[in-house]
Formats: C-alpha cells, sequence, structure tokens
C-alpha cells in the first residue's frame, strides 16, 4: 500500500481506537499549548496595545524587534529556557526543567513576539481610523487601547489562533526543555519526532494527520464561535 | 493614567503568575510520587528495553523512572549541569574520566551489548565478515559511502576507535563518501537507509528499526564490537538537590538478581539484545 493511504488508514484507527495514552500524548499538547497561549496572549496584547496607542523614541526600533522576533528559531529558544532552568542556572533552583511548565514557558516565548506583533499592527490601524475622534472625545491612551481592543476582538481571537497553531506545532523547543519523558512530557509533536526516529515512518505519519485533524477540529469551532458571536454582537 | 497604566500591568502579571501556577498544579500526581530523573541513551529507550525493566522496578519499588533519552555525551553533560540523578550510558573512557571529575560517584557496570555493522545487501565494498577492522579498510579503500553519527554519542566514540583500530587516518582520508549526520541513532539510520550507505550501530536499535530498506548486517560477532554500559549516581556533593537514595535504589536493583534476569529476558523477535555482566561483588553490595 502506499505509505501516505497506509498513514491515513492508520491515523483513522488511532483516531476511532484512541488509547489511553495518545488521549494522555493530546491533552497534555493541548493542557500545554493552551496555557502558553493564554499567557502570550495577555503578555502579547498589552505589549500590542501600548506600541500602538503611545508615541516615544526608538519605537521604529521596537517594532521592528518585534517583527523580529517572530522569527525566533524554536531550537534557540528552547536552548536558552533550557539553560536558564537546568540546575546550573540562574532558575535551576524550581526544578522546573524536564515538566510541563517548562515547556509552557518556551512556547511563551516562543508566541508572545506573534501576537504583540500581529496585534501592534491590527490595534495601529484601527487606532489611525479613530484617532481624531479620540483626542477630541478627550479619550486618554489607556481607555483608546481598551476600545480598541474590544472593537478589533474578532481579529485578535484569529491571532490567538495563531499562536495556538504555532505552539501546538512546535517540536524544537519543547524536545529540548520537556526531555520527551514518556507519560509526563511527551507531546504529539515529540512522539512524532520519536517514531520519525524509530523508523516507524507510517505511525509517525499517523499521529502527524492526528494532529492536524485536532488543529482542524479547534479552527473549526473556533471559527463557528466567531461567526455566531459576529451576528449575535457585531 | 500611568496609575492606571500600573494598575493594569499588576493585573496582567498576577493573571499570568495564576495561569502557570495552574498549569503548575495540573501537572499528573508529580508532588507526591516519587520519581528520579535518569540520563540515558537513545539505544536504550528506542530499543524498548527500558519499557520492558522500568515498570518491573516500579512494581518492585514505587518509583517511577523519568528517562530522557539523549546521546552519551549529551546525557553526561545534562548530568553535570545537575538536570539527572542517575546517568546510564556506554562510553567507558568518557564515564569514567565523569567519576573522575568529582560529577559521578562510582561506575558500575551492569549489561553490553554489541554493535554491527549494517550496509546495502549487495556489499559494494566486500565488508562482510566477522573483522570490524577488516570491514572498515574495505569500505575506505572503495569509498563507499558511509553515515557516521557525528554527534559525541557512545556509538560514535566507539566508531572513532573503530577507525583507528582499522588504520584509517578519517582526518586525511575522508571525503565525500565519509558522511557526518550530527544526529541520533534512529535519524542516521533513516539517511543510512535513505543513501543506501554503511553505517555502524547497536543491535538493539537495529532490531527495532522499521525502515530498513535496502540494508541488512554485514559484520557481526567481532569481540571489539562488544559494548558495554555503566550505571553512575552524580555526586551530591555538586548538585544538593540529587535524589541519592532512590538513585541508589535504581542502581542496586539493576544489578541485583531481579534486575539482571529482567535485562536478559527483553527480546525482540526471540532475539537477546542485552547481556547482563554485572559483577558479583557488586551485586552482593546491592
Amino acid at each position: 500500500m502506499n505509505p501516505f493511504f497506509a498513514a491515513l488508514a492508520g491515523a483513522v484507527d488511532l483516531i476511532t481506537h484512541a488509547d489511553q495514552k495518545l488521549v494522555d500524548i493530546i491533552s497534555l499538547s493541548l493542557k500545554v499549548s493552551a496555557t502558553a497561549v493564554v499567557i502570550a496572549s495577555v503578555l502579547g496584547l498589552a505589549i500590542g496595545a501600548i506600541v500602538s496607542v503611545t508615541r516615544f523614541t526608538g519605537r521604529g526600533m521596537v517594532i521592528a524587534a518585534l517583527n523580529a522576533t517572530m522569527g525566533l528559531p524554536p531550537v534557540v529558544i528552547g536552548l536558552v529556557v533550557y539553560l536558564l532552568l537546568s540546575r546550573a542556572g540562574p532558575l535551576g533552583h524550581y526544578g522546573l526543567l524536564f515538566t510541563p511548565p517548562a515547556m509552557v514557558i518556551a512556547q511563551v516565548i516562543l508566541i508572545t513576539p506573534i501576537i504583540a506583533a500581529l496585534s501592534r499592527q491590527i490595534l495601529e490601524d484601527a487606532w489611525r481610523e479613530y484617532q481624531d475622534q479620540f483626542a477630541s472625545l478627550g479619550i486618554k491612551n489607556a481607555s483608546a487601547a481598551a476600545t480598541l481592543i474590544w472593537d478589533c476582538r474578532f481579529s485578535l481571537v484569529t491571532i490567538a489562533l495563531a499562536g495556538l497553531g504555532r505552539a501546538c506545532a512546535e517540536v524544537g523547543a519543547v524536545m529540548i526543555v520537556g526531555g520527551n519523558i514518556d507519560g509526563v512530557t511527551r507531546t504529539m509533536t515529540t512522539a512524532i519526532a520519536l517514531e520519525t526516529t524509530k523508523g516507524d515512518l507510517p505511525l509517525a505519519l499517523s499521529l502527524g494527520i492526528v494532529l492536524v485533524a485536532i488543529v482542524l477540529a479547534i479552527n473549526i469551532v473556533a471559527q463557528w464561535l466567531k461567526s455566531f458571536a459576529e451576528r449575535r454582537y457585531g | 493614567m500611568k496609575h492606571f497604566m500600573q494598575s493594569k500591568l499588576q493585573r496582567i502579571f498576577a493573571g499570568a503568575a495564576f495561569t502557570l501556577s495552574l498549569a503548575l498544579t495540573q501537572t499528573p500526581a508529580q508532588a507526591q510520587e516519587k520519581f528520579i530523573t535518569l540520563a540515558s541513551t537513545t539505544s536504550t529507550e528506542q530499543s524498548g528495553l527500558f519499557g520492558h525493566i522500568l515498570p518491573i522496578f516500579k512494581k518492585a519499588t514505587g518509583i517511577d523512572v523519568r528517562v530522557v533519552a539523549l546521546g552519551t555525551g549529551q546525557a553526561l553533560d545534562t548530568a553535570r549541569r545537575g538536570d539527572a540523578d542517575v546517568v546510564f550510558v556506554h562510553d567507558k573512557a568518557a564515564e569514567e574520566k565523569f567519576v573522575a571529575d568529582g560529577f559521578g560517584i562510582e561506575r558500575i557496570e551492569v549489561m553490553y551489548n554489541d554493535f554491527v555493522l549494517v550496509g546495502p545487501k549487495a556489499d559494494p565494498a566486500k565488508s562482510t565478515g566477522r573483522d570490524i577492522a577488516a570491514g572498515l579498510k574495505n569500505i575506505a579503500n572503495a569509498k563507499a559511502a558511509f553515515v557516521s553519527r557525528g554527534d559525541k554519542s557512545g556509538t560514535h566514540a566507539a566508531e572513532l576507535r573503530y577507525w583507528k583500530a582499522a588504520g584509517v587516518d578519517l582526518d586525511t582520508t575522508k571525503g565525500a563518501w565519509y558522511r557526518e549526520t550530527g544526529s541520533g541513532m534512529g535519524p542516521a539510520l533513516n539517511t543510512a537507509s535513505a543513501m543506501n550507505a554503511y553505517i555502524l550501530t547497536d543491535r538493539g536499535t537495529w532490531l527495532a528499526f522499521k525502515n530498513r530498506g535496502e540494508l541488512s548486517i554485514q559484520i557481526e560477532g567481532d569481540t571489539k564490537l562488544f559494548n558495554q554500559y555503566g550505571v553512575m549516581l552524580v555526586n551530591p556533593s555538586k548538585h544538593a538537590h540529587i535524589k541519592q537514595e532512590l538513585g541508589q535504589q535504581f542502581i542496586g536493583w539493576l544489578v541485583s538478581a531481579e534486575g539482571q534476569r529482567a535485562i536478559a529476558e527483553y527480546k525482540i523477535g526471540g532475539e537477546q539484545l542485552f547481556f547482563p555482566n554485572a559483577k558479583p561483588a557488586m551485586k552482593k553490595a546491592a
């Protein structure tokens, strides 16, 4: 059988006969990535909002830096977080290396710039539109930012979903800081990497298809919620 | 305005801290569970040995062993940084240096397996036989494609020793035929399979490996190919948080009659992968 069909059949089999182990791996992946997205959204939105409505010297540099850090290689982030959390590192005391929180930290660093840079652009575009109105009504920056965030909420949800997609798909950083420990820090992506390593390419591809299916399902639900909310409250 | 921003930021940080602590507490029963972190090699993890023996150990002692599978060099590095309690690897020279430098307490031999030279079934370099030195010499002479781990793993260190024993000076002879991949055993085997190249691998990983393509074993059975595994407790005087007692318990079990039996029992397709050889004196001490 063609390896792609074999993988597809394998994926269907994995989903219909999901064993506890696979369920645990999937739920760990989602838990880690969702936690990271929540934290990164709060941080990223705050950064994006501040940069979009304020004017200060060096602002251009900050924007360039934000845009550049969207391209941070996950392996480099993994390495930095590893060295920070390692027992020999500055935060070693907390013993976080090779635990799920270590993976959350790495993913937060990975996706905060994405959320900050994209939301900065969206909020700034909206700010240009309303700038004069805010000024004439005497609205301060902070409340202007809050208004803009509320106004752009549907676009901002898409950004958060982009962050979630990035977090779920990432393997380089979680492999290093999580250690791919069976039952503790094994996620979908590290499991895929492991099966590839073992030469079981069809199983690796099947797991990949399962991952894509889950991310797709999340996006379908989000899309549905979004259009529902837009109709209702938009 | 400044005040507003400040309180907002405070709320944001409080929220972030809260979420992170939520994530922390959701970690599967970590706090109550007795566990040690074991830095080991891909050969022991991916061959399925740990999947067989660790549940037996856990049943006997209630201790969960969390395996981080790396190359030997990286595993020793991880232990040196204090990120593992016990290290279980296969590069005698590097292990002895680890102990001599004070990072490990004592190196205890546990078991051995063997390396095999794998290559294309057609064997263009005429390497087949029982003599690893002669086989490698033929490969170098024929400039047949050879994949090296190139990652400072135990297998990589062994490979370099065998080239030396074969009288091949890699620095002067290596060319396009000698391909350093800088990757683990599995990825290197995937590469060799795709290139139809020769490669040195441990038998366990080879037996468990599925993507063999046109490759088969060319050289096996040379006593020089035996590959000794040693286990060491990371020195608690270097890193105070090392779980000395639990780690010692694991090491003691590995060399005990029960542990040695569990290692010997593990087979793939009826073939035994690892041969326990802990010294009797150590068995008694355990």
